[in-house]
């Protein structure tokens, strides 16, 4: 397994919407490196002819009929625990320009 | 012999004799709490004035014969993973340091019907990633200013991510408690700390408002003083939920009623893979001569062999990982938590994502979302995580395959006893502190680990766990072997000197 670049580690970074200074883009260039490099051992392993397993349960949509229900949670109570609240909604940067 | 030193059996039947009043059983423990937490540092909150609340209302309904359970009006420590409504859950994470769920998590909700009292929220490893308790946000052991400690030696870690939860049993500031286990986060902690920790098949116990880390291996449990309280709590928390589809309609045994110790006949897997390289020659002993107290009891041990489980470390860290990126997706900043808006002077939306979420994860947290999010990414995802999947077949496989030929596997819980604060600074070797609980969550089985005896080092005395796997939904059959073993033994009853 090669080592992951800074460059990729911005990439990986970008997905995952995070923001990182320099010097964690360098810790963690090698840290996940290292973990990579380990998990690789897989590759070894033959899984032709092997289904994946997402879960264990054997469950596969499970269905309910669409109800709806009495909510408990008002308004007043989301706006709790949120950032900013304005006329119930959640306040965000403007997207468009 | 002070209140708070005793089991969940041992004060409901003091309760029900009418002896002693829940609330002097919750003063108890809050007596405990002001003489040890400072050192111990188990919980990160604390909730004495409704616990006392709880207490009283417990009272009220025993006096009219009313109680809700047998775990009416009994102590119980909840992972700060669990919401509970109205009592701040951080996950022990910057990220909801100020977050005050609006909703109850199922297996909290079930402990209030069933009239247990609130102690406190307990310490863990940052969104439960971690083996030590360190990976927390939360200095919570006053005394040292670090995060929790090992109730039997101070200088140590309580293991993790239910470090909380493990130290608060074992310092007995609390009678029972609950975790939560994705890769061996009940059953390490219980094994460092001394005490029993049961991870439930997946989906014998709802995940509902259970603060996600990786929805396919998830599962609360409890962690108690004895294999008994286990069987009493599992019998609570467990059972289908329509908040959580994947949680199993499949029918709750009465497992404290039908608790015995009689293991008579039992076939005991004893994989060798699990005894080899890495795993510290006393702790070998120690669970060698267990399992020679088990043939003693006569169960028939049997010698196996699992060549896949090696694998399911990696399989885990790629599996988990990928999860972990997107269940913490939800933390953006906007609708709770941390953020960034308010400091903002004129951020972008992708900024305020960005910059939130970098300040108020910390370094794990932010290693497993970039893991996850890289084994996902295009050209990528086949070689990392489809493979995955396909060797978690595997080892599922091999699990099912020797249930055919054993009823029960036992190992050590961990290859090592409880290490020292910062000695696994680098991440891949704290992972593999996890290899002997890893294995369980990928199969989907369930396991407990029991105290199996100690080691002397420092002169102190430390505990060695043994872990006991089960196949799916055999949770009674784990629970019995357990039993027999504290039945024939004393070390579940030792006491740590704080």
């Amino acid at each position: 397994m090669s080592k992951l670049t800074i460059d990729q580690i911005e990439h990986i970074a970008k997905l995952s919407k995070l923001e990182l200074s320099n010097e964690e883009k360098e810790l963690y260039t090698g840290q996940l490196s290292s973990v990579l490099d380990y998990v690789g051992e897989l590759q070894e392993i033959d899984t032709d002819n092997v289904e994946p397993t997402a879960n264990v349960t054997g469950l596969f949509n499970v269905w309910r009929d669409d109800m709806i229900e009495k909510s408990d949670i008002s308004h007043d109570d989301i706006a709790k625990n949120a950032p900013e609240f304005k006329d119930g909604n959640f306040v965000v940067p403007g997207v468009f320009e | 012999m002070e209140l708070y030193s005793l089991t969940i059996k041992e004060v409901s039947e003091k309760l029900k004799a009418g002896e002693i009043t829940s609330v002097d059983l919750t003063e108890s423990v809050f007596a405990r709490i002001d003489e040890v937490e400072p050192k111990v540092g188990a919980y990160i909150t604390l909730c004495k004035e409704k616990a006392l609340e709880m207490a009283k209302a417990s009272d009220e309904r025993r006096k009219e014969g009313k109680i809700f359970s047998l775990i009416d009006g009994i102590p119980i420590a909840v992972k700060d993973l669990f919401l509970t409504k109205g009592v701040k859950t951080t996950a022990g994470s910057k990220i909801l340091e100020d977050f005050v769920p609006i909703n109850e998590s199922t297996v909290t909700q079930k402990l209030w019907d069933a009239g247990a009292v609130l102690i406190g929220k307990t310490n863990l490893d940052q969104f439960a990633m971690g083996s030590s308790t360190e990976t927390s946000a939360y200095n919570t052991s006053k005394e040292f200013d670090s995060t929790t400690r090992n109730a039997w030696d101070l200088d140590r870690v309580p293991g993790g991510s239910s470090g909380g939860s493990a130290s608060a049993v074992a310092a007995d500031e609390c009678i029972g408690a609950v975790g939560t286990d994705t890769g061996g986060s009940i059953r390490q902690p219980a094994g460092f700390c001394g005490i029993t920790g049961l991870k439930p098949t997946y989906g014998r116990v709802s995940r509902y408002a259970t603060i996600a880390m990786a929805s396919s291996l998830d599962q609360a449990g409890p962690m108690t003083k004895t294999v008994e309280d286990s069987a009493i709590l599992l019998n609570i928390i467990s059972g289908h939920d329509k908040y959580d589809s994947t949680s199993s309609e499949k029918e709750i045994p009465d497992y404290f009623g039908q608790l015995k110790s009689d293991i008579k006949g039992k076939k005991i897997g004893i994989p060798e893979e699990f005894f080899g390289e890495g795993l510290d020659p006393e702790v070998d002993k120690i669970v060698r001569s267990a399992i020679a107290k088990l043939k003693e009891l006569r169960a028939e041990i049997v010698p196996i062999s699992m060549p896949m489980v090696k694998h399911a470390l990696a399989v885990y860290y790629i599996i988990m990982p990928a999860e972990v990126s997107s269940n913490l997706a939800r933390y953006d900043g906007i609708r709770y938590g941390l953020s960034t808006i308010k400091k903002g002077k004129g951020e972008t939306l992708e900024q305020v994502y960005e910059k939130s979420r970098a300040e108020g994860f910390g370094a794990e947290a932010k290693r497993r979302i970039m893991l996850g999010s890289y084994v996902l990414s295009a050209g990528y995802y086949d070689a990392y995580y489809k493979k995955a999947l396909k060797v978690r077949t595997l080892v599922k496989k091999e699990f099912d395959e020797a249930f055919k030929k054993v009823d029960l596997i036992v190992t050590p819980t961990s290859p090592t006893v409880a290490f020292k604060f910062g000695e696994k600074s680098d991440p891949l070797k704290m992972y593999m502190s996890d290899i002997m609980t890893v294995p369980v969550n990928p199969a989907g089985v369930p396991a407990i680990s029991i105290p199996a005896g100690f080691i002397e080092e420092d002169g102190k005395k430390l505990p060695v766990g043994m872990q006991i796997i089960g196949p799916a939904w055999g949770e009674q059959e784990i629970l019995n072997a357990g039993y027999a073993f504290q039945t024939a033994t004393k070390y579940h009853l030792e006491k740590p000197n704080i």
